[in-house]
């Protein structure tokens, strides 16, 4: 009895320190985000202390920050803001269909080369993406939708290998006579993907859904790679020429302001799926 | 309704499996049959290829005089009734019912029905009328207070139910119906065989039913088709089987207990010789085709087998297990070279280790040739 508490207790410890560690950046983030430029300064040289919490709160830091993006006052932001929702919600909207449609063929349509080329899109994973950057930059510069968001957004059209893995093992464990009962009741291949299939991989498109969309919210080398504009620029690019605008350290406080502000939806995306992410990652790995 | 043909129909897979072999089958409208045997005799195949669901390799399959070889499952106006229920799990019951209904109606469009009125009157007329098909079976099928559910939130009867309303808002022409009881519990399955019989006599749809477990067969059906190994091995009403068998896989696959058999010789005087000192007289003008030296198999009954004194006992054996079933019992007797069960009628106060002899009531018995086939010897018709 003794010994079943101390272990509980010493787990409860290890995981609490263990999730401070994580933490503490976070809310050190947050609290220079609302310190004076002075004391914000100091703490990133290392000459001031380590704050808990911060000596005044300047709210009014985040306007500032926000307002200075770009070259138009608050214009940046917002193209930077709407650039971003407008890739990430493509990039993961197509990602889900493409990846789940290309995963039910593999799982469930019988057709001549289906392993082979199973395993050449698991070979794909293999393949770095530094590989593959300088020729998939010389196509889409011949093709011209270079400072375009077409880059970005066209190639999870079709598909994603790993995501097209995880559908495939997920559908497999559909029981066969559901697409058979569809298929009686007078459903072609789409309507059965689209009509049964989908809505029962929820799990497996939560998780798509969600790495897709923290993957793509903060990808930073892809939109530096391909958008030049400054009215084309992502949120995470945005943050980048802000440290370059305003180098040095005396404006860290502004710089994590807007580091907060662009890490928002990811947090709040994750809380909000959370159940279902769980949820995936068990029933995805085990079974349907 | 309507009246199902297959013509010497064929399945072979990939590296020469035939799983199913040159299958003729005539369902008139209105019957209730059913495809019966041990598993992987083909039945499922048999039934799927009518279904649509599998490629016919040979022969012809109509329904009403159609023939459906190349006809997509959608358009055969059939429906099925799958093992495991296949019920949507993202749909509850109504919607499960629906799904088939919304497929095939003829004024689907939303949008069309806002800009032309005889449309969104066709339109509201076709709803009403998968709404009135779907409460009527509902009512058919006592489902009425579950069409909110989800299938997860079902007792296992109550899906099979839900599976079986599936088919009969369709008001398909035949009901295919594959192993649906066999994931349910001895009680409930029972319990759904009457049902299945009602709905049967109910709605005077062409059935064909397809199980492993013969006493099912028996109760639901017709007619009986027992397959084996892809082959037909005898087709006819379930008493025919019983009491006429084909041959000697019909004859141990149809009852229980299964038959007995004990393999012998005809001698002079009709006189059945086998190991173990079994010597029976048979009867004289039974099977007229019986020569002396023949080597036969005799199948009998456990239920054609009484207990005897020794004098006219045909077998002699200590009673192995006995199990008592209420209104009668059964006794497997066993001795140095055999075992035989017999059915019984309870309160004999035979126990289990005690010596018991066994006559057997041969106007009941059959002959069937020893070769590979098992054919029955025919008898003299009474």
């Amino acid at each position: 009895m003794m010994s079943r508490w101390l272990g509980k207790s010493i787990a409860i410890v290890a995981l609490a320190a263990g999730s401070l560690a994580m933490l503490f950046p976070l809310w050190w983030m947050f609290v220079i985000s609302l310190e004076s430029p002075q004391r914000a300064g100091a703490a990133a040289e290392g000459g001031g202390s380590i704050a808990i919490w911060p000596e005044e709160v300047h709210w009014s830091n985040y306007a500032e920050a926000l307002r200075q993006i770009g070259t138009e006052p608050w214009q940046g932001f917002l193209d930077a803001l709407s650039n971003s929702i407008v890739i990430t919600v493509l990039v993961v909207v197509g990602t889900v269909l493409s990846s789940s449609l290309v995963g039910f063929a593999f799982a469930r349509i019988n057709f001549r080369g289906r392993g082979p080329l199973f395993i050449l899109m698991l070979a794909t994973m293999m393949l770095p993406a530094q590989v593959t950057m300088i020729p998939l930059f010389l196509v889409f510069r011949t093709m011209g939708w270079i400072d375009t968001i077409l880059p970005l957004v066209v190639p999870a059209f079709f598909g994603s290998a790993f995501f097209i893995f995880m559908y495939r093992q997920f559908i497999s464990q559909i029981s066969e006579s559901l697409i058979e009962a569809a298929r009686i009741d007078g459903y072609g291949m789409f309507g059965i993907w689209w009509r049964i299939i989908l809505p029962m991989c929820k799990p497996v498109t939560a998780i798509t859904a969600i790495f897709t969309f923290i993957f793509v919210w903060n990808d930073f080398l892809g939109p530096l790679i391909y958008l030049h504009s400054d009215d084309q620029s992502t949120l995470a690019l945005a943050l980048n020429s802000f440290r370059n605008q305003y180098g040095g350290l005396e404006n860290v406080h502004l710089l994590m302001a807007v580091s907060v502000v662009t890490m928002i939806p990811c947090v709040v995306l994750f809380f909000a799926a959370q159940r279902a992410f769980v949820e995936g990652i068990g029933s995805g790995a085990v079974k349907g | 309704m309507a009246n199902v043909r297959l013509s010497s129909i064929s399945k072979i897979y990939s590296g020469d499996v035939h799983a199913v072999n040159d299958v003729s089958l005539e369902i008139t409208d209105g019957e209730f049959i059913v495809l019966v045997g041990p598993s992987g005799c083909g039945k499922s195949t048999t039934l799927r290829m009518i279904a649509g669901l599998e490629s016919i390799t040979s022969g012809d399959i109509h329904i009403d005089d159609r023939k459906v070889n190349t006809l997509a499952a959608k358009d055969r106006d059939i429906a099925m009734v799958f093992q495991d229920y296949a019920l949507y799990p993202h749909m509850n019951v109504e919607k499960n019912l629906s799904f088939g209904l919304l497929r095939r109606r003829r004024y689907p469009s939303r949008l069309r029905s806002i800009f032309s009125g005889v449309y969104r009157k066709n339109r509201a007329a076709e709803q009403q009328d998968i709404q009135d098909r779907i409460r009527r079976s509902a009512d058919v099928l006592g489902l009425k207070d579950l069409l909110g559910r989800h299938p997860r939130e079902l007792s296992g009867g109550q899906r099979q139910r839900v599976a079986l309303g599936r088919a009969i808002v369709r008001d398909p022409s035949v009901f295919l119906l594959d192993e649906p009881l066999s994931n349910l519990d001895a009680k409930l399955r029972g319990e759904m065989r009457t049902e299945l019989r009602r709905l049967h006599r109910q709605l005077g749809a062409t059935m064909v039913h397809v199980t492993h477990d013969q006493e099912e067969a028996m109760t639901l059906g017709d007619r009986l088709l027992v397959m084996k190994d892809g082959v037909v091995q005898q087709c006819g009403p379930p008493a025919q089987l019983y009491e006429h068998p084909a041959n000697r896989f019909v004859a141990s696959f149809i009852g229980t207990p299964e038959m007995n058999f004990l393999e012998g010789l005809i001698e002079d005087g009709l006189m059945f010789k086998a190991d173990g000192k079994v010597r029976i007289q048979l009867p004289k003008d039974r099977w007229p085709s019986l020569l002396v030296g023949q080597q036969v198999t005799l199948g009998i009954r456990p239920e054609h087998l009484e207990l005897a004194s020794d004098g006219d006992a045909m077998f002699t054996g200590e009673a192995d297990v006995v199990e008592q079933l209420g209104d009668r019992t059964d006794v497997i007797l066993a001795n140095d070279h055999r075992r035989m069960t017999a059915r019984i009628a309870s309160g004999s106060g035979l126990g289990e280790g005690d010596s018991a002899s066994l006559r057997a009531d041969l106007s009941q018995a059959h002959l069937f040739s020893t070769d590979e086939g098992g054919r029955r010897i025919g008898t003299n018709p009474r």
